[in-house]
C-alpha cells in the first residue's frame, strides 16, 4: 500500500517557527526569559534573587496573577471588565466594615463578601448580555460606581477612608489564614534552624528565619493558574469559552449557551478580584478605599502580553500568568536596581504596544487574513 | 415509490402584509440531490428557514418521512435529522478543526463530576471524517482559519453528516468560491448523496446545479414554477425560468449565450 497521507499541495507547509508562533504563550515565555536575564545581569548581586527577594517579587506577581487569571478567561470569552480594580477596593471595604463595624465573624464576612462580589459580577454580565452594549461601557460605569461606593461607605461608617483592626479580628479565625497567612511555616523554621536559609541574628526575632513561610496568595495564584488553564484547554466548558469569544453567533447555532458562559466568566473575574481584596485586607490588617486603582488595566495588559486577543476567542491562562510575572519582576526589580520607579509606567506602555502588535501578526497567521 | 424524507406541501409564509411564500411544494428523497434555484428575492432564504425550523409556516404542511411535523425551533428540526449549513458556516476561524467539529457536542472522558475533553477520540474521528470527505488535514489541531472556503464548507457538511443528518440543506455553498473549490464542494455533495442522505442544494448558479442535481425546482416571487427531473430540462430553460422571463432571453440573444 502506498502512503496516501500526502498533504494538500495547495497548503504551504508551516515552518516550525511559524507553528510555534501560533501558541499564545510564546511571546510571554520570551518576555519572561528576557526580563529575568536583564535583572540577573543588573541585579544579580543584590537581594533580588535571594530567598526574601524572590518571595518579595513572587508575592507582587501573585497579586497580578490572581486578577489576570479571571481577566484572561473573561477576555477569551470576548468581554472586558473595567470595574475589577474598583472591585478589589470594594471587596476589601465590604469585608473590613463587616468585620470591624458589623462585628460578624471573619469567616462569615469572607463568605458574604464573595457572595456580594459574585452578585455584582452577575449584574455586570447580565447587563452586558441583555443590553447588547459593549462590556467596556457597562463595566466602566461600575468602575466609578464601586469606587464611589467604597469611599462613601468608608467615610460614612468609619469617618476615615481606611478601616483598620482587621488583623486582631482575623487572629484565630478558622479560615482567615487561608487568605492572609503563610504556608509551610514549620518547614521554614526547620530550614532556619538547620542553617539552610538565613535567620535574624539579633533583635526579638533572633534565630527565626527571615522568610518564615510562603504567602498564601502565591499558592492561590499557582492553584488558579493550574485550574484555569486546565478548564480552558481540557474541558468542554473551556471549548465553549473559546467559542463564546471567537464567534458568539456561530457558537449559539451549535447549541453553546453563550450568555451563560459569558455571565459565568464575569462572576469568576469578580471572585478573583474579591480574593485579592480580601487577602490584602487580612494581610495588611486594614481595608483602604484606594486599593486596586489601575489594577483592571494592569490585568488586561498581563493578559495581552500572555497572547490573548482584545477581540476574544484566543489566549491562555498560563500566558497571562507569565505576563503577570513579568510585571512583578520588573516592578520590584526597578526597586532593587535603584532605578526611578516611575519608569515602570513607561515600561508598561511600551510592552503593551509591543504585545498588541505581535498578537495582531499572530492572529493573521492563524486565520490566514491579510 | 419511496416516501420522501422531507416533504413541504403548499407552504405559505406571510410577514404581516408581505407574502414571502405563496404556496411552495418541494420534496427530497433519500440519496437525492434536489436543487432549489431562484434569483435574489425569490424567497429562497425564507423557504430554507422554514425547512430548518427557524420560521413557522403560515400555511401548508411539512412531513418528515411521511409524518406531519410542526417545528418551532431549529433545534427540533435538527433533532428530526434536518441539518442546515448556512453560507456563513458557523465555523470559528481561531479554533481548531477538531474543536469546531465537536463544538456543542464534545466527547468527554473522566470519572464522577471530573470530566475532560476526550481529545484522542475527537481528533481521530475528525481526521477520519475529513478523510472520507477528501480532505487530508495536516493535524486536527489546525485552525479552521487556515482552511480554504471550500474546505470549511466541507468541514461543516462533514459535521452535519456525522451527527446524523438525514436531510442536508446547503445554502448557496458555492456562491463565494472559486472554480476549483466549487468542484471540491460539488464532489462532497455527491459523496453525501451516496450515503443515502437527501441534499437540498440552494443556488442561483445553473451550472453548479446541473453538475450534481437529480431534480430541479425553480422558485420565483414566492412560488414554485415547477420541478423537473435531470435530463428533462436544459440549463437555458432553467436560467430563463429563474429570471422569470423574456428580458433575459433577449439579453441572452444579444450577449450570445454567455450568462
Amino acid at each position: 500500500m502506498t502512503s496516501t497521507t500526502s498533504t494538500d499541495e495547495r497548503l504551504k507547509r508551516n515552518s516550525l517557527l511559524r507553528r510555534a508562533l501560533v501558541r499564545p504563550e510564546l511571546g510571554a515565555i520570551g518576555g519572561t526569559a528576557a526580563v529575568f536575564a536583564f535583572f540577573l545581569i543588573l541585579a544579580g548581586g543584590t537581594q533580588m534573587f535571594a530567598l526574601d527577594g524572590v518571595i518579595n517579587w513572587g508575592t507582587v506577581s501573585a497579586q497580578f496573577i490572581v486578577l489576570a487569571v479571571g481577566v484572561s478567561l473573561l477576555m477569551i470569552a470576548g468581554e472586558f471588565d473595567l470595574s475589577l480594580g474598583s472591585m478589589v477596593g470594594f471587596s476589601g471595604m465590604v469585608f473590613g466594615l463587616l468585620v470591624v463595624h458589623v462585628g460578624i465573624p471573619v469567616w462569615l464576612a469572607i463568605l458574604l463578601t464573595f457572595v456580594v462580589c459574585a452578585l455584582i459580577g452577575t449584574i455586570n454580565g447580565v447587563l452586558v448580555i441583555r443590553t447588547g452594549l459593549p462590556s467596556f461601557v457597562v463595566t466602566l460605569a461600575f468602575m466609578f460606581i464601586l469606587r464611589g461606593a467604597t469611599i462613601w461607605s468608608a467615610i460614612t461608617f468609619n469617618k476615615q477612608p481606611v478601616v483598620s483592626g482587621i488583623g486582631d479580628a482575623a487572629a484565630g479565625d478558622p479560615i482567615a489564614w487561608l487568605f492572609g497567612g503563610k504556608a509551610f511555616t514549620g518547614l521554614f523554621t526547620w530550614l532556619g534552624q538547620q542553617g539552610i536559609i538565613e535567620t535574624y541574628t539579633r533583635g526579638t526575632r533572633a534565630g527565626q528565619p527571615i522568610v518564615d513561610g510562603i504567602p498564601m496568595l502565591i499558592l492561590w495564584a499557582i492553584g488558579l493558574v493550574i485550574v484555569g488553564q486546565w478548564v480552558l484547554t481540557r474541558t468542554k466548558f473551556g471549548n465553549w469559552i473559546y467559542a463564546a469569544g471567537g464567534d458568539p453567533q456561530a457558537a449559539r447555532n451549535v447549541g453553546v449557551p453563550v450568555a451563560r458562559v459569558k455571565v459565568l466568566m464575569f462572576i469568576v473575574a469578580a471572585i478573583c478580584a474579591a480574593l485579592l481584596g480580601i487577602s490584602q485586607a487580612i494581610e495588611f490588617g486594614s481595608a483602604a478605599s484606594d486599593r486596586g486603582i489601575m489594577k483592571e488595566f494592569e490585568a488586561i495588559i498581563c493578559v495581552v502580553i500572555g497572547g490573548a486577543l482584545l477581540t476574544g476567542g484566543y489566549g491562555s491562562v498560563v500566558g497571562a500568568a507569565l505576563g503577570a510575572i513579568i510585571f512583578g519582576v520588573v516592578q520590584q526589580g526597578l526597586f532593587f536596581t535603584n532605578v526611578e520607579s516611575s519608569l515602570f509606567r513607561v515600561f508598561l506602555g511600551t510592552i503593551l504596544l509591543g504585545a498588541v502588535v505581535a498578537n495582531t501578526y499572530i492572529r493573521r497567521s492563524i486565520t490566514g487574513e491579510r | 415509490m419511496t416516501t420522501p424524507i422531507l416533504e413541504m406541501i403548499d407552504i405559505q409564509k406571510h410577514f404581516g402584509r408581505i407574502i414571502a411564500l405563496s404556496g411552495v411544494s418541494f420534496s427530497v428523497m433519500p440519496g437525492e440531490c434536489h436543487c432549489l434555484l431562484g434569483d435574489n428575492g425569490a424567497g429562497k432564504s425564507t423557504f430554507i428557514k422554514t425547512m430548518s425550523g427557524a420560521h413557522t409556516p403560515t400555511g401548508g404542511e411539512m412531513r418528515v418521512a411521511g409524518d406531519t411535523v410542526h417545528f418551532t425551533s431549529p433545534r427540533e428540526a435538527l433533532a428530526a435529522g434536518i441539518a442546515t449549513v448556512y453560507q456563513d458556516l458557523a465555523m470559528i476561524p481561531l479554533m481548531s478543526v477538531s474543536r469546531n467539529f465537536w463544538l456543542g457536542r464534545e466527547p468527554e472522558a473522566g470519572f464522577g463530576p471530573l470530566r475532560w475533553l476526550d481529545f484522542k477520540k475527537a481528533d481521530a474521528i475528525t481526521l477520519e471524517q475529513m478523510k472520507q470527505m477528501g480532505i487530508n488535514l495536516r493535524e486536527p489541531g489546525q485552525a479552521v482559519g487556515t482552511l480554504s472556503g471550500g474546505e470549511r464548507q466541507t468541514v461543516a457538511i462533514a459535521r452535519a453528516v456525522y451527527f446524523g443528518a438525514k436531510v442536508l440543506i446547503l445554502d448557496e455553498p458555492t456562491s463565494a468560491l472559486g472554480v476549483r473549490q466549487t468542484a471540491n464542494v460539488l464532489t462532497t455533495i455527491d459523496r453525501v448523496r451516496k450515503k443515502g442522505i437527501g441534499v437540498v442544494f440552494i443556488t442561483h448558479n445553473v451550472r453548479h446545479a446541473m453538475a450534481v442535481g437529480d431534480r430541479f425546482t425553480v422558485l420565483n416571487r414566492g412560488k414554485t414554477l415547477g420541478t423537473a427531473d435531470r435530463g428533462h430540462i436544459s440549463s437555458e430553460e432553467l436560467q430563463s425560468l429563474m429570471a422569470g422571463g423574456q428580458e433575459l432571453a433577449q439579453l441572452e440573444a444579444s450577449l450570445g449565450k454567455t450568462i
